[in-house]
């Protein structure tokens, strides 16, 4: 509507590659959006971004305090215990506070709103899962190639 | 400022359609800014989300976010996407007479 010239999105496939708190959020939150906008998701989950799909682990995902300037603290605070537990639940406060839910429950609402989720088969193999590690919302496990068909004719975020 | 005319009411609208002022709003008007938004007829499930909103903001100042709508308002959100395809947040504020939702969730 801003610019007529430019073709509006109308599919995107987003790789989540990251397992920490905030390596998985915007993955999630650029998903959500693209569906309240009536644009078509799929979600790649690979690496460790796996664990945001894992059901023991996926609602114990943390904020990386050490080697992430941007935190403002040294890492040398950053390793002691409870540090990343301690960021994790400030971060995890303000987020609710803007009805940004914890993991599980963004998963099941992008899921809801009609996002697809994928797991990386590589990743899988690597880390000896099978699909019964994964939460209910996760369409299936497949390759690189599989995800290329899938992304097909859209934009493609690696996160 | 450009405005509209629902259910013989002329009101300021904002360039993409949103009612500038929700208290000019009514429940006759909603069916018709339905219409343009592609909703031929409001069901109850409509007009439970609508109230909703209605509701909501009265009692926050604010307008539901999607997750709201499912947490507080019992709105399950794979019902508000069929309910408002192609935008279930702008499309639900718009038609309950609100501005624009300016969040990201």
């Amino acid at each position: 509507m801003s610019d007529s010239k430019s073709e509006a999105i109308k599919k995107v496939s987003i790789v989540v590659s990251k397992g920490s708190l905030e390596g998985v959020y915007p993955g999630l939150i650029m998903a959500n959006g693209a569906r309240m906008e009536g644009i078509e998701a799929n979600l790649f989950f690979t690496f460790f971004g796996l664990d945001a799909i894992i059901k023991k682990r996926m609602n114990k995902l943390k904020v990386a305090t050490v080697g992430n300037p941007a935190m403002h603290i040294p890492s040398v605070l950053g390793i002691i215990p409870g540090m990343s537990a301690f960021a994790t639940s400030k971060m995890m406060k303000e987020m609710d506070k803007l009805d940004i839910p914890p993991v599980g429950e963004f998963i099941e609402m992008v899921y809801d709103a009609g996002t697809k989720l994928y797991a990386c088969k590589a990743t899988v193999d690597m880390f000896h899962l099978s699909i019964d590690d994964f939460c209910e919302q996760t369409d299936s496990i497949i390759n690189v190639g599989k995800f290329y068909e899938i992304a097909a004719g859209g934009q493609i975020i690696f996160t | 400022m450009p405005s509209k005319t629902f259910a013989g009411k002329t009101v300021d609208v904002d360039n993409e359609g949103f009612l500038v002022n929700h208290e000019d709003w009514t429940e006759e008007m909603a069916p018709e800014i339905a219409k343009e938004e592609g909703i031929d007829n409001l069901t109850e499930g409509h007009w439970k989300v609508i109230r909703f909103i209605r509701k909501d903001y009265q009692e926050t100042g604010q307008i539901p976010t999607i997750r709201r709508m499912k947490n507080a308002g019992g709105i399950p959100t794979n019902e508000l996407y069929e309910l408002f395809p192609q935008g279930p947040a702008k499309k639900s504020a718009k038609v309950a007479g609100f501005g624009k939702p300016q969040g990201c969730v």
